[in-house]
């Protein structure tokens, strides 16, 4: 019983295992950049449920509405924040991305690493 | 917990191992916007309305647009790779400590879980004796955390500014070059 009153922070685990999977194990640069934003989506989701109240109601005050439960609204407002704060580091992150791709042609983490690789034995064959 | 719920939660894990099985970036970022949306759907029904229509705007609008805007001048497809077991190691791993974590949370939706027994009912109480605004998180998001949202902004603009940056230097570095 105890297990399925967790239920909505057992699929939030689930979702935070996919991001982190894409995010470490994937070569493609944009692909990882999805990867930490289904994590993020699944942090938000997780402080989001911990807000809600059973049998409460959105937190906007109702008139004369004495004995009315609010779900709590620090954890909607902290999460505000941080949605607004991912769109910046992800925009961030595909501009770095971009670059990359302007100087090396590629986006496949393997083929960067080759890349970096080869350039460095021509620098010591050139010395 | 709700059928809706469980409905949403089936959609959000399929359109996630989705995203992580397709090869086409495009479809992966289209799928990333629907991802968005079931989300802001989940936030409606834990209550957080204001932060359901901004993952609907920012989550499934501005992300998406950033991604289509990288794929345009990147490549759309990605480079077929085996499967790693490494990481999925790691990431079950992760995922049991996690699993151990929660269970020694309070149930979902008690009342006297200790999150709600602080700040919340004073926020509360306070908005309406304070302020004469309904909304309790613009009441909390703009007054009594206000130089969260002030940090928050500093942010935006550190990470526009970085953006504009590297774009830029890369546009000398392509007309520039001898």
């Amino acid at each position: 019983m105890a297990l399925l009153e967790l239920g909505q922070y057992g699929f939030v685990i689930v979702l935070l295992m996919i991001g982190l999977y894409v995010l470490i194990a994937r070569d493609n640069l944009v692909k990882k950049m999805m990867g930490l934003g289904i994590f993020q989506a699944a942090i938000i989701l997780l402080y989001i449920s911990m807000a809600k109240v059973r049998g409460g109601t959105a937190p906007i005050l109702i008139e004369g509405g004495g004995d009315v439960v609010y779900s709590n609204p620090l954890p909607h407002v902290l999460m505000l924040t941080a949605i607004v704060v991912a769109v910046a580091t992800t925009g961030l992150g595909l501009a770095i991305i971009v670059r990359i791709f302007e100087s090396y042609g590629t986006i496949e983490e393997s083929e960067l690493r080759e890349l970096d690789r080869s350039s460095d034995k021509a620098d010591r064959g050139a010395r | 917990m709700a059928p809706i719920e469980l409905l949403l939660f089936a959609f959000l894990i399929a359109v996630a191992l989705l995203v992580a099985r397709l090869r086409d970036l495009l479809a992966a970022a289209l799928l990333l916007g629907i991802f968005s949306l079931l989300c802001a759907g989940l936030f409606v029904l834990n209550d957080a309305v204001d932060v359901a229509f901004t993952e609907a705007a920012v989550g499934a609008g501005v992300s998406t647009i950033l991604l289509l805007g990288t794929l345009s001048l990147t490549r759309r497809e990605e480079k077929s790779q085996p499967t790693r077991w490494a990481p999925l190691v790691v990431v079950f791993v992760t995922g049991g400590a996690l699993a151990l974590g929660i269970l020694d949370m309070p149930a979902y939706g008690d009342p006297t879980a200790p999150i709600h027994q602080h700040l919340a009912p004073d926020y509360i109480a306070g908005t309406a004796a304070e302020f004469g605004i309904p909304n309790v998180v613009t009441a909390i998001l703009t007054s009594y955390r206000g130089f969260d949202t002030l940090g928050e902004t500093a942010v935006i603009v550190t990470a526009a500014i970085g953006i504009l940056a590297l774009l830029a230097s890369g546009r000398r570095w392509k007309g520039g070059a001898p």
